[in-house]
């Protein structure tokens, strides 16, 4: 038995996350009252700091908490593997959880959110998040996993007083327990088939087995259910809607991008690295999934007049295009098609989810709600405006538009023309109530009365202005996607 | 290649609009607006006009090319580059776009805002522009998408005062059907480079044959679905009338005149250029429903009751010609569905205008308002209405003739690899589609201009209407005259099967 050798630089970035949320925790319960903001920047400073070592590490790839080897079948396996991909996700991750993470503090500053809890949950998650895009053995994955979902329950119902908010944590925790018990189950039936929970020497034993062994194909879907009930696949979508409208906007934000990301992640992670020789198995799996998951998110979309449910089933159908290049066989180039879409999905929609969290403090929720916000509020409707073309994937939004070329690519280099063809229709499907959304914007009518003026159950807020953090949020995200369509290059950052 | 690169004429010619949409609404006084685009407009007028001058001395050949890399990881470049087959479009979006400009200046739709309407106006000639030129198949499916969003605007915002829901609706399927169709195209697209591994236009002309005929059948159909929807071709015709009757003035003879030849272009373009084995095998499918367009459209016509509908109707059938051309399979094709292109392009955009201009004056387009007796009310109006009818219905003389004729030709002696029969079917179809355009249009005139006047007067053509209209009516009246003007290059003179 040898101690082992940690390499504490490739595991710098969860840590500074790990510190940022304890302190964020403590800071909170002893600084005097009054200091609300101090959470919030405790975490930003964790975040930068997490930022700043991961970009130290990109040089070259790392490895640590490694498995010697023991003869020919058994070669070193690491558990932690730090590669560009590994870097990508968590640039998405952190570049995210910072900008929610500033978004959510209006909510703490009113009051309707708890500080100090809200920072430490929020860190937490993320850095199962984190951890979740380098493991590379079962365990490791499962533990990250939890580690993600179990703080975005209580994120879920963190606001005080609110029976929705309430309800949609439990339906969120219900549905993601089973599905976690599910990936569970999964995990024990290949460690019992092969003998191994490394990703390397399952890898080995799965391409030296002469045909597919049906005990480990089906530990292989069960293993996928837990990471695509956190991407929201179909049939696992359906605790979406419900709970991110209970939710605070800026933590169904934060389901809808990190959560996401992380899910996407660990599919990634699970069948490219583990189970790579049975792609002609999983590929049209995910084929199909990818095809329901966006036509039914594109489909229930077009009924929606509620726009945080708008937003939650656009989601779902963002992330069915987001799959088509794994389906495609998940090689390098695909994973890189990945990101980039991943990418420029987080951009715009955590400015789309600011917006909507800066309007709807002012009582509106309905598509109708926000008629006329170009007119009276020039600079939110037109981030929001310029989001939603970039989520549709149309000119201006070039930044969208050049992402979908990306993943229609990786479709049609995967001999996946069919699926191109479900991509194009849903790419139509999607614009229908994109543009709704963007018409009601532009609209010169008279602006109803919900947005107007204050509303009348007596919440929080009024016509106010928009928090200092929103605004700031709002225009990064504008800047960034702006600045990415004109320049898309650096969104291909990890294309071969 | 006779013009140097480093010129930057066609980085002008699509950067200018773009840069200007941009910058021209600052100047906030939309009069001071519209005078500086049309200021810009001729700047690009005149330097297409020199690209055609050079195409021309290069027999046809691409001139001014460029190439500066865009997204290194996808291999995607600012390809640009000008033929013989894109040159003429390119004046032709030009001139248009100059032509609604004046038009705007002193009569701007009601909705306000003609600083907004005027940036859209310019974006859409960087992007129509820009799509003509694009040699690089990435950055040709971009611009292609450039134009929808600003197009949408123009009719969602400023279309039929009237009718608010019902712009809006028209709008919003014009774009859904086109992005349908672009998303399709760029399916076929990536089936190229996936089977040639490049995005340049010209590397894939060369290397285009060498592609099996399975898959080239399939990018063919992906092609001819893509465009159709935005030809339109017949069924995909469905969201023309409503957008072109529902859109203002400028935005119908954008969309007739500029929009409607991004398809055939992208039709001819690829088909001839890099699949021509598969849509040899389609060509029959796409030449049946063109006819099929051209019978349907005259016959919608007849049935008509209101005059900017029937000339939206009146655009189906003549992109059934043009499609009817370009199902040929020949060099007197692609002649003639180019001639076609751009005289349905000069003649609708300037019909669109003489029925804008009535519509402005009474209220609306259906015949029972308009009233009888346009001749003794209004005669210049009358006379340039009826002038644009006929040079539509394809009077020799006027421009439309040599579309038709040439086309009708082309279908007689289509590829001889090529059902013989069917084409002579096409034909003789095609000539009763001929009839029955004269029947409507001749129709048309009558209820309009003849009979005894409305007692009603109409304001007559006025001064700054005249100065956007005579472009059209001359280039009308030279290209029915003088269709060598566009019918020059050797090898397409020699093709033809008369002397024009």
């Amino acid at each position: 038995m040898t101690t082992q050798v940690i390499d504490w630089w490739a595991i710098a970035p969860p840590l500074c996350l790990v510190a940022a949320a304890i302190t964020a925790l403590l800071v909170d319960a002893f600084a005097p009252r009054g200091s609300r903001a101090l959470p919030c920047a405790i975490s930003l400073v964790g975040v930068l700091a997490a930022l700043l070592a991961s970009a130290a590490l990109s040089s070259h790839s790392r490895a640590t908490f490694c498995l010697p080897a023991s003869g020919i079948e058994q070669p070193v396996n690491c558990s932690w593997v730090i590669d560009d991909v590994t870097l990508a996700w968590w640039l998405i991750i952190l570049v995210s959880t910072g900008l929610i993470g500033m978004l959510l503090q209006p909510s703490v500053h009113r009051g309707e959110l708890p500080g100090g809890e809200l920072y430490f949950l929020l860190l937490s998650s993320a850095t199962g998040a984190l951890c979740l895009a380098a493991a590379r053995d079962l365990i490791t994955l499962l533990v990250a996993l939890e580690t993600l979902s179990l703080p975005s329950f209580a994120l879920v119902g963190l606001r005080r007083r609110n029976r929705r908010g309430a309800e949609a944590a439990l339906k969120f925790f219900i549905v993601s327990v089973v599905a976690t018990a599910f990936t569970l189950l999964g995990i024990s039936m290949v460690y019992g088939a092969t003998g191994s929970v490394a990703a390397g020497r399952i890898a080995t034993s799965v391409a030296t087995g002469a045909a597919v062994e049906p005990v480990i194909a089906v530990g292989m879907v069960l293993t996928l259910v837990g990471f695509g009930f956190k991407v929201a696949v179909v049939p696992f979508q359906v605790w979406v809607p419900d709970t991110y409208v209970g939710a605070p906007i800026g933590v169904a934000a934060y389901l809808s991008v990190v959560s996401k990301a992380a899910g996407l992640a660990g599919l990634v992670i699970v069948l490219v690295r583990f189970f790579s020789p049975y792609v002609d198995l999983w590929s049209p799996m995910v084929a199909v999934a990818a095809a329901l998951t966006m036509t039914l998110g594109n489909l229930a979309a077009l009924r929606q007049s509620h726009v945080v449910r708008l937003l939650a089933w656009s989601s779902v159908a963002q992330a069915g295009y987001l799959l088509v290049p794994l389906a495609a066989g998940g090689s390098e180039a695909d994973i890189g098609a990945m990101q980039a879409y991943a990418l420029m999905y987080a951009i715009v929609n955590v400015s789309a989810f600011a917006v909507v969290g800066a309007v709807s403090a002012w009582g509106a929720v309905t598509v109708d709600d926000f008629r006329g916000l170009v007119r009276t509020r020039p600079w939110l409707g037109l981030a929001l405006t310029f989001a939603l073309l970039c989520l549709a994937g149309l000119p201006p939004g070039i930044v969208g538009l050049v992402a979908k070329v990306a993943i229609f690519r990786s479709a049609v280099e995967g001999e996946l023309t069919w699926l191109a063809v479900v991509l194009a229709i849903n790419v139509a499907l999607g614009l229908v109530y994109y543009l709704r959304f963007v018409a009601a914007l532009l609209t010169p009518a008279p602006v109803r009365a919900a947005v107007a003026e204050p509303p009348a159950s007596g919440q929080p807020g009024g016509q106010r202005e928009p928090h200092g953090a929103e605004l700031f949020v709002v225009i990064v995200t504008f800047i960034a996607a702006a600045v990415l369509s004109i320049f898309p290059g650096p969104l291909f950052f990890v294309l071969p | 290649m006779i013009s140097a690169s480093s010129f930057g004429g066609l980085e002008f010619l699509v950067a200018g609009p773009a840069v200007g949409a941009a910058l021209l609404p600052l100047l906030r006084d939309s009069r001071r607006v519209t005078q500086a685009a049309i200021g810009l407009a001729s700047a690009v007028l005149a330097v297409s006009i020199w690209m055609w001058v050079d195409v021309v001395s290069a027999d046809g050949a691409y001139v001014w090319q460029s190439n500066a890399s865009w997204i290194a990881a996808l291999d995607v470049h600012w390809r640009l580059g000008v033929d013989d087959l894109s040159a003429p479009l390119v004046v032709l979006t030009a001139l248009l776009t100059w032509c609604c400009l004046v038009a705007l200046l002193k009569r701007a739709p009601d909705c306000g805002g003609t600083s907004a309407l005027v940036g859209l106006i310019l974006v859409i000639e960087a992007g129509s522009i820009g799509t003509f030129v694009a040699l690089d198949l990435v950055l040709f499916f971009v611009l292609f998408e450039v134009v929808l969003i600003p197009m949408w605007f123009v009719i969602a915002a400023w279309g039929d005062p009237h009718d608010e829901p019902g712009r809006r609706r028209a709008a919003s399927r014009f774009l859904v059907v086109t992005v349908t169709g672009s998303a399709l195209m760029l399916v076929a697209f990536l089936l190229l480079r996936s089977e040639l591994g490049t995005f340049d236009l010209a590397a894939l002309t060369e290397r285009a044959r060498v592609i099996e005929s399975d898959r080239q059948i399939l990018i063919a159909v992906l092609l001819m679905v893509g465009f159709g929807a935005k030809i339109p071709m017949w069924p995909l015709h469905f969201w023309l009338p409503d957008a072109h009757s529902k859109a203002p003035t400028v935005g119908s003879v954008l969309l007739a005149g500029v929009l409607l030849k991004l398809g055939t272009y992208g039709l001819l373009r690829f088909w001839y250029d890099v699949v021509p084995v598969g849509a040899l095998e389609v060509a029959p499918y796409l030449g049946a429903l063109g006819v099929v367009g051209i019978v349907y459209g005259a016959l919608a016509c007849l049935a008509q009751p209101d005059l900017k509908r029937l000339i939206a109707y009146s655009s189906v059938g003549h992109m059934g010609f043009v499609a009817l051309a370009i199902s040929t399979m020949t060099p007197q094709g692609l002649a003639a569905a180019n001639f076609a292109n751009v005289a349905h392009g000069v003649i609708t955009a300037l019909l669109f205008f003489v029925v804008g201009a009535v519509k402005d004056r009474v209220g609306d387009s259906g015949f029972g308002v308009i009233g009888r007796g346009l001749y003794a009310r209004s005669p210049h109006l009358a006379a340039v209405l009826a002038v644009a009818a006929v040079a539509s219905l394809g009077l020799p003389g006027l421009a439309g003739f040599w579309g038709e004729m040439l086309t009708m030709l082309a279908a007689y002696s289509p590829h001889p690899d090529l059902p013989q029969t069917t084409y002579l079917v096409f034909m003789v179809l095609a000539g009763l589609g001929v009839v029955l355009t004269t029947v409507y249009f001749v129709v048309a005139v009558r209820k309009v201009c003849q009979g005894v006047p409305a007692s009603d007067a109409v304001t007559d053509v006025e001064a700054d209407e005249w100065v956007a209209w005579l472009p059209l009516v001359a280039l009308t009246v030279l290209l029915g005259l003088a269709p060598m003007v566009m019918l020059w290059s050797a090898d397409v003179v020699a093709a033809l099967p008369v002397t024009p």
